[in-house]
């Protein structure tokens, strides 16, 4: 659970990542600021679109640049500015401090290096082994993460491998050091129902063994409750809400958390029909003026058009981004 | 692994028969026979070169002509030359390979020096005017007729500057040889220097946009690692696929080169059997290329799978 007398571990303040493609500049990541505690998985959820992705890969600084492009804001890892480091040091953070897990395990390891190579290149990196003492590492690493006979399989490439497989090496690489913070970016989405759940508990798992942290960004809500401390809603490149998960679950505050929590099957519900939101995230080259929701939203009003409604705090630990929970005397 | 080397041989065979019935074929069609030169040296009692004709067998019908000819390979026989009187076919191919394999290295080696690179880092600066810069480049390789680039090459580079020879191998000393190589060399790799630098360019580009090098990224690995470990062991896949079929034309690709530059390779012997009716020698240099051809492409398709793990021959 949070901490909020400790330092945070990550702290995001402002983070504002643009990509200018053509003439027109897309506002991806606009102004986003969360910060993860010591032993606890945030969860960054959103609809296709809504920046998660890119706030990730932004703290990552693997933004492909150019198009992208990281405006504003801060990064900090430990009090340490992560934006001010040179591309050098920033190699010494991905992958020892900070690891990352992709959402496409079929594709994410290089097919032309066996398991084994792939495992040892952070340990001979970041931890300066020997390449002999690193693959005897990294058999010890898929160990960790469950494989039988892991001393075959350091000697296999990744097409000899399932899905489920690849994920499970994809976290036993981005775990290789010990990082303080794992970013797993989609990591079952790939993979069939039973072998997410082991993955979740894996990740789970080993977090609480090394008292690391996770941010977690997915758009399965499922997910999100099965594992999450706190969830942090995105929409069009911005926090709507941030919330404990069970506060989340139970009392969604923003109109968009409402219509994603709606729009969930419900095994025990009667209804025929699936709820859904109408319309799509707008393009981040084209946001609405004001609310970027309102356009999709059952409660929008005349204010809504006027200016981005700013994320406040309604109640401890909970703070969100709409004109309804503004203090305007008394109104709603 | 063996045993499909050991299938892909033995296609060759009727491959191998196939093409060298439709050379005879198109041999065949061409207008006259080795002695219709002759028939102008008013000296030649046309009775004689009719004697003659029956004596070569040029007078029976096409298919036995073909048996005939089938029957000397068959025995490792490639016959005697009609034009070159007097010297066999394969006695005046194994004087011209030395010159066309020297050619076809050289030739190979200004590609992969010029267009590997080249093509790296183009990607690495994609659009940028360093990029612009070798993409025209590429276009200007790619569309250069090269019996058109040796002309220039000769008129520039022999005869104004007088820097490299125009013509002929040399004295023979390693130095004269590679001396003489440069233009002919550089002439007949322009083409290929241009796809290799092009085909590169777009591998790497693809790759670098694939999710195992985000992979390596995150990875904390510095971007030289990235792209010259990761990235490029990934990009020549297919590049080596490129060098098989390379190999063959080139072998027989430098012609038209050879003719410019008079250079003393199978492919102006090749020329010198066609204008002459050869078909002797035209038959055997085309067995020759087509082995060449078909070895490259087995060499090609074994290697595909030493470096891509996922393929497996069985």
């Amino acid at each position: 659970m949070s901490n909020e007398n400790n330092e945070a571990l990550l702290e995001v303040d402002n983070l504002k990542t643009f990509f200018y493609i053509d003439d027109k500049v897309a506002r991806a990541v606009d102004g986003v600021s969360f910060s993860v505690h010591r032993g606890e998985t945030v969860a960054l959820v959103g609809e296709s679109g809504s920046g998660k992705s890119i706030t990730s890969m932004s703290i990552m600084q693997l933004i492909p640049s150019p198009p992208g492009k990281i405006e504003e804001g801060s990064v900090k890892l430990e009090g340490k500015e992560l934006l001010k480091l040179s591309e050098r040091q920033m190699t010494k953070v991905r992958g020892n401090e900070i690891g990352m897990i992709f959402q496409e395990p079929m594709t994410s390891l290089n097919p032309v290096f066996t398991i084994g190579e792939q495992l040892a290149e952070p340990l001979v990196k970041h931890k300066g082994m020997k390449k002999k003492d690193a693959k005897a590492e990294a058999v010890k690493l898929l160990k960790r993460v469950g494989f039988p006979r892991a001393e075959e399989t350091v000697k296999e490439h990744p097409h000899q491998l399932s899905g489920g497989m690849r994920q499970r090496v994809m976290i036993a690489m981005a775990l290789a050091c010990d990082p303080k913070l794992l970013i797993a970016d989609e990591p079952t989405t790939a993979l069939d129902v039973t072998i997410q759940a082991q993955i979740l508990d894996l990740m789970q798992e080993i977090k609480e063994k090394y008292n690391s942290a996770i941010l977690m960004i997915t758009h399965d809500l499922g997910v999100v409750a099965e594992t999450a401390d706190r969830v942090l809603v995105m929409y069009g490149g911005q926090v709507v809400e941030n919330a404990p998960s069970k506060v989340l679950f139970t009392e969604p505050k923003h109109p968009y958390t409402e219509g994603l929590l709606d729009s969930m099957p419900d095994v025990g519900d009667e209804k025929e029909r699936l709820e859904s939101i109408k319309g799509t995230v707008p393009p981040a080259h084209n946001f609405p003026e004001g609310c970027r929701f309102a356009p999709r939203c059952k409660y929008a009003m005349k204010e809504c058009t006027e200016a981005v409604p700013e994320l406040r705090e309604i109640a401890p630990n909970h703070q969100v981004r709409c004109i309804l929970y503004e203090d305007r005397g008394g109104e709603k | 692994m063996y045993k499909y080397i050991l299938r892909r041989v033995l296609v060759f065979i009727p491959m191998l028969f196939l093409v060298t019935v439709i050379v005879f074929t198109l041999a065949m069609l061409a207008p006259g026979d080795p002695l219709t030169g002759q028939v102008l040296d008013p000296n030649i009692d046309p009775e004689v070169l009719e004697e003659r004709r029956d004596a070569l067998g040029l007078n029976d019908p096409p298919p036995v002509q073909y048996w005939n000819w089938l029957q000397e390979v068959g025995q490792g026989n490639l016959g005697d030359s009609l034009h070159y009187s007097g010297r066999t076919v394969e006695e005046l191919i194994l004087a011209r390979v030395p010159n066309t394999i020297n050619l076809a290295v050289f030739s190979l080696f200004v590609t992969i020096v010029v267009g590997l690179p080249l093509g790296i880092y183009s990607a690495r600066k994609q659009y940028t005017p360093a990029d612009y810069a070798a993409t025209t480049f590429g276009f200007f390789g790619l569309s250069m007729p090269n019996f058109f680039f040796g002309l220039i090459a000769i008129y520039v580079f022999a005869f104004q500057l007088g820097w490299f020879p125009a013509r002929g191998t040399g004295d023979g000393t390693l130095l004269s040889t590679i001396h003489h190589l440069v233009l002919p060399g550089i002439t007949l790799g322009l083409a290929s220097t241009a796809i290799y630098m092009r085909y590169i360019r777009s591998e790497v580009l693809d790759v670098m946009g694939s999710d195992y090098i985000r992979t390596a990224r995150a990875k904390g690995l510095t971007d030289g690692t990235v792209l010259y470990k990761h990235t490029l062991r990934n990009s020549l896949i297919p590049i080596i696929t490129l060098m098989g079929f390379e190999f063959g034309t080139l072998l027989s690709g430098a012609v038209v080169v050879e003719a410019v530059f008079s250079f003393p390779g199978m492919g102006q012997l090749f020329l010198t059997g066609i204008q002459n009716n050869d078909f002797p020698l035209i038959m055997g240099i085309n067995l020759v290329v087509g082995i060449t051809i078909l070895v490259g492409n087995l060499i090609a398709d074994i290697l595909y799978a030493v470096v891509d793990p996922r393929i497996r021959y069985d």
